[in-house]
Parts: structure tokens; sequence; C-alpha cells
């Protein structure tokens, strides 16, 4: 099982994707409601996923993408946003992101965003 | 403001429903209105835009729809926090993908959520908003769009 740490600033969205992911494959360890909450738990729970929001208060997700790369470049981030132009997937991916899903998704979407994320990783 | 900007949040808005389990989302024709007496229903999320267009985004939508697009989305707590909250994604979700046609020029803040009290909703004065009315089920809501074209 991937340990996965979920990141929104919506208590419904992490409450979807928590309900979402598929549980033979993710195990959701924590969540946080924006980036300097995302960063405190990462050092504490280390997990190898996350999915990041981009627009949140405090730390957005690019700069929180960015920090989590110097703490530990092996984890693998997916981006979940509704910023849907190409410059801002780009950026997220030039950081350090690995993949980018756009809101609104279906459960299927979220998954198969997931499974890319990991079909070259060690469980 | 040209009809291909308004049909970026038109597609928005349907695009949003279309990820529920009940798709069958409308939208009726748009239409102008003062911004002194803004259109609310009971739940508001809003967003405030910047850069090259300045302005607002918000989504506003009566409480049945809000319960039913909760449990829609398999959301089975409808408590106020959770359709507050929900009514500040949309927004959020609508304003966000109309990057695709704007890009990034066009920044959005977090959504600010608001119950009831269209009072609480302030516009530019100057300026008038476009409300594309929006029917889901049996309900109706609108998404408003006051920008500095």
């Amino acid at each position: 099982m991937y340990k996965v740490l979920v990141v929104d600033d919506s208590n419904i969205i992490r409450r979807k994707i928590v309900r979402s992911c598929d549980s033979n494959l993710f195990h959701i360890v924590g969540t946080a409601e924006n980036g300097a909450d995302a960063v405190s738990q990462f050092l504490v729970l280390h997990p190898q996923i996350m999915t990041m929001d981009l627009t949140m208060p405090e730390m957005d997700g690019i700069r929180c993408v960015e920090t989590i790369m110097k703490l530990d470049n092996t984890v693998r981030i997916l981006v979940i946003s509704a910023l849907s132009d190409v410059s801002t997937g780009i950026e997220a991916l030039e950081k350090g992101a690995r993949g980018f899903l756009c809101k609104p998704f279906t459960d299927e979407q979220l998954n198969e965003a997931l499974w890319e994320l990991v079909e070259d990783m060690d469980v | 403001m040209f009809e291909e900007t308004l049909k970026v949040f038109i597609d928005g808005v349907v695009n949003y429903f279309q990820h529920t389990s009940d798709k069958d989302v409308k939208v009726g024709t748009p239409y102008l209105e003062n911004n002194s007496q803004p259109t609310a229903f009971d739940y508001t999320g809003i967003i405030g835009i910047s850069g090259p267009h300045n302005g607002t985004v918000y989504f506003t939508a009566p409480k049945i729809l809000m319960k039913h697009l909760l449990l829609s989305i398999g959301e089975k707590d409808t408590c106020q926090d959770n359709m507050l909250d929900l009514v500040g994604e949309v927004a959020n979700t609508i304003s966000g993908n109309a990057r695709t046609e704007f890009g990034r020029d066009f920044m959005i803040s977090v959504p600010v959520m608001i119950e009831g009290a269209p009072s609480k909703i302030h516009l530019p004065e100057h300026l008038r908003s476009y409300v594309i009315p929006v029917y889901w089920k049996a309900y109706s809501a609108a998404v408003v769009i006051c920008l500095d074209l």
C-alpha cells in the first residue's frame, strides 16, 4: 500500500478524495488544509504520495510542491486543481509534481491519475 | 462583455454539474442586472478576480440544491459547513476552469462563502453583472459575473 497525504483547503474535496481512492492500493495517512499544514504533516507522516490543491491560503500549492521537493524529491505529487491553463500545469510539473488532474473530476479519473503516478514504483 | 466570454462560464458550470451523479443541467439565457441589488440565494461562494480582468465571479444557490449537490458527489453529511464549503468549491472550480480561455493572468482568490444576505455581496456600483441562470434537478441557481473587461 502507498501512503497518501491529501492536501486541499476544501473539506468536501478532501473527504471526496479519501472516499474515492482505491483502498486496495492507497492508504490515506493524513489530510491537510493548506501548504504549511501539509509540510508539517509531511515531516511526521512521510507519505510516498501527495495530492495537492493549488489555490490555498497561507501557503499555496506551487510553493508547497517546491518545499516538499527540497525535503524529499522521491515523493510523487499529483496536483488536483481547478486552474486549467496549460502554463500553471507546466509550472507545477517543473517544480516537481508528477501529474495534474483538473477539477471537477470523477472517482475513475482520480484513480487513473493515481495509478499512473505509481506504475513504476515499488509498493 | 463578448458572447465568447460568457460562454466560458456557461461551459464551466455545465462541466461542473456533468461531473455529479445527476448530469441533467440546463442553463438559461444570461441577462444583465444592476449591482445595487445582486442576485443571491441561500448560499453564495465568491471569487475575487485580479489581473487584466478585475472583478468578481460568484455562484449562488438555495439550500435544497446544495443539499442535493452534496449527496450527488457522495457526501452524506449535509451540515451547513459542508454546504458553505461546497458553494465555495463550485465558484472556485468555475472560475479556475475559465483560465483555459483567459490564461494564468486571470488570477483568482480563495473563495469567500456567505449565507443569505445579498447586502454582504459588494460589487462595483459603476459596473453591471451578467447573471447566468442554472437549472439542476428541480432547482434554480445562478453564476454571476462582474468583470471590468
